[in-house]
């Protein structure tokens, strides 16, 4: 019985409820600081590893392969990209732009070496692995520091991936 | 038993607000310029193991991205304690000890300036009758300061000497935060923070990594001309009720000095972690240190407390003393907990 209950009957407190919570001023980072100041231009940003060359994206401090610092150097991404792998989706969920039930998608972006995980807007019978997208983005006057200003892929008149292209990633 | 021994200690400067880097990128230098001085690469450690806490970065799993500053390809053998990096190295002694590696990485990192530390801390509390309270971690020891002194333990005096010492010691130290000439009357001119602590009794807040490189037998021979050789390493904790313990002496760091062996021989150097005045007179005391023992060379706690960083760095301190010369043997100390509840003992010798 909480205490308010406890007063109104006159019978003991059993339950106190006590809510802490704690409140940060989150710093993304220089990386990701960058990644979120260009995607508010429309712009996409990964960072190419010195030991390897490949792109990872969004960018980081750090290759996590080889843990070595990317430094200043961006590389900007096209958005388009290849459906590596998907999922149906069936169950509610927050902060998604489609109705249930949708399409959850690995997308290669053209360039990058690390996969992007979004939502993707076509009929549940089209989606398959090879597809070529593009992001569908909020209007320019809506862009903010967010990976939220895509709101989903849809499907372009191109012809598939071949798998070699994008097997490493399934 | 198997010798081992610190071979590598490289450390950020504790600064009270990292403006732009995130914790990951604090860490990536220092593990950089460990694989410089040691000549290492991350492929060449046997084990890894970090210290960081979830509840400074506001973020579950926090710790994970720790792994981009080491590279983690071709998969590592890896681990991690929610709790400051001397444990993490304990964890990596242990490992080396039983012959799963010869050589481990062990580093700490936090960005505590994010959230709000005293609160945050409170979290680490009993979680039904005292966390609900949310008590913040200054008045906590707070109650402990003001038992000692009407105990008669020790005087403000004392508290505020303890302050002068490490910020005058930390004169010399590039990576410390507080530092500088201080007087005793200064300090007890302070107004309260906390009744009876003071702005000085209380280590800073500060954003900060550190690591440490351990090697075993001829392994660390190798790697280094003198090696640090850890000769005791324990822990102790005590139990989570504050009411049930005897905050006006360390327990368990009595034991753990102890088990540890810290009085088998001389102690040229003492690094201490202890985040109060008070607590660095009680642990001082656990120790059993004579007046021969250049206590906190670096400053210690007082003068730079990058949280999850600050024990591993007093490791590493005494370990680069041993290195130079400057000290034959040598005791660090790191503690976690409120009032000094868990403490870590470790003995570094040249010999
Ligand atoms: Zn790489």
């Amino acid at each position: 019985m909480s205490p308010s209950e406890a007063e109104k009957t006159n019978q003991p407190v059993t339950v106190l409820a006590c809510p802490i919570s704690l409140d940060y001023a989150y710093s993304a980072g220089q990386s990701a600081s960058r990644f979120l100041r260009a995607i508010a231009e429309g712009k996409l940003l990964g960072q190419r590893c010195p030991v390897d060359g490949r792109v990872y994206f969004p960018s980081r401090g750090a290759c996590p392969m080889h843990g070595v610092t990317f430094g200043d150097d961006a590389v900007e991404l096209s958005d388009k990209g290849t459906i590596v792998t998907f999922s149906i989706v069936r169950v509610p969920s927050q902060n998604i732009a489609l109705p249930l039930p949708y399409i959850t998608v690995n997308v290669l972006l053209d360039g990058a070496d690390t996969i992007l995980i979004h939502v993707l807007d076509a009929k549940l019978e089209d989606v398959h692995m090879g597809m070529r997208v593009q992001a569908v983005w909020k209007p320019k006057e809506e862009w903010t520091t967010s990976t939220a200003n895509i709101l989903y892929f849809r499907p372009i008149d191109e012809p598939d991936a071949k798998y070699e292209s994008y097997k490493e990633h399934i | 038993m198997r010798e081992v021994a610190v071979v590598g200690f490289t450390q950020s400067p504790s600064v009270r607000r990292e403006p732009d880097r995130n914790e990951i990128e604090i860490l990536i230098p220092v593990i950089q310029a460990l694989r410089e001085q040691t000549g290492l690469s991350s492929k060449d450690f046997d084990f890894i193991c970090s210290g960081s806490s979830d509840y400074l970065a506001g973020q579950s799993f926090a710790f994970v991205s720790g792994l981009d500053a080491v590279g983690a390809w071709p998969p590592v053998c890896e681990s991690h304690v929610e709790m400051d990096g001397a444990w993490a190295l304990y964890e990596a002694w242990v490992k080396i000890q039983m012959g799963y590696a010869d050589t481990a990485l062990v580093y700490g990192f936090g960005k505590p300036s994010m959230g709000d530390l005293p609160l945050t801390m409170a979290l680490q509390l009993d979680p039904y009758t005292m966390m609900p309270l949310w008590p913040d971690a200054i008045s906590i020891a707070g109650l402990q300061a003001r038992h000692c002194l009407d105990a008669g333990l020790l005087r403000a005096e004392d508290m505020a000497a303890a302050a002068v010492r490490d910020r005058a010691n930390a004169k010399n130290n590039p990576n410390a935060q507080v530092k500088g000439d201080f007087s005793v009357q200064q300090i007890l001119a302070e107004p309260f923070l906390v009744n009876p602590l003071r702005k000085s009794d209380c280590a800073p807040i500060s954003d900060g990594a550190s690591a440490i490189v351990l090697a075993a037998g001829d392994r660390a021979k190798q790697l280094s001309d003198r090696p640090a050789w850890i000769r005791g390493i324990e822990h102790i904790c005590e139990p989570m009720d504050l009411g049930i313990r005897d905050l006006g002496r360390s327990r368990s760091s009595e034991i753990a000095a102890r088990k540890a062996g810290v009085s088998n021989d001389k102690i040229d150097v003492a690094e201490l972690s202890a985040p109060f005045t008070h607590q660095e007179i009680l642990v001082e005391r656990a120790l059993g240190l004579s007046q021969k023992t250049k206590v906190n060379p670096s400053g210690g706690a007082l003068a730079g407390n990058p949280l999850m960083a600050v024990g591993l760095s007093r490791i590493g301190e005494c370990a680069t003393r041993i290195w130079s010369g400057e000290a034959d043997r040598a005791v660090a100390h790191a503690t976690s907990g409120p009032c000094l509840q868990q403490n870590l003992v470790c003995v570094l010798e040249g010999n």
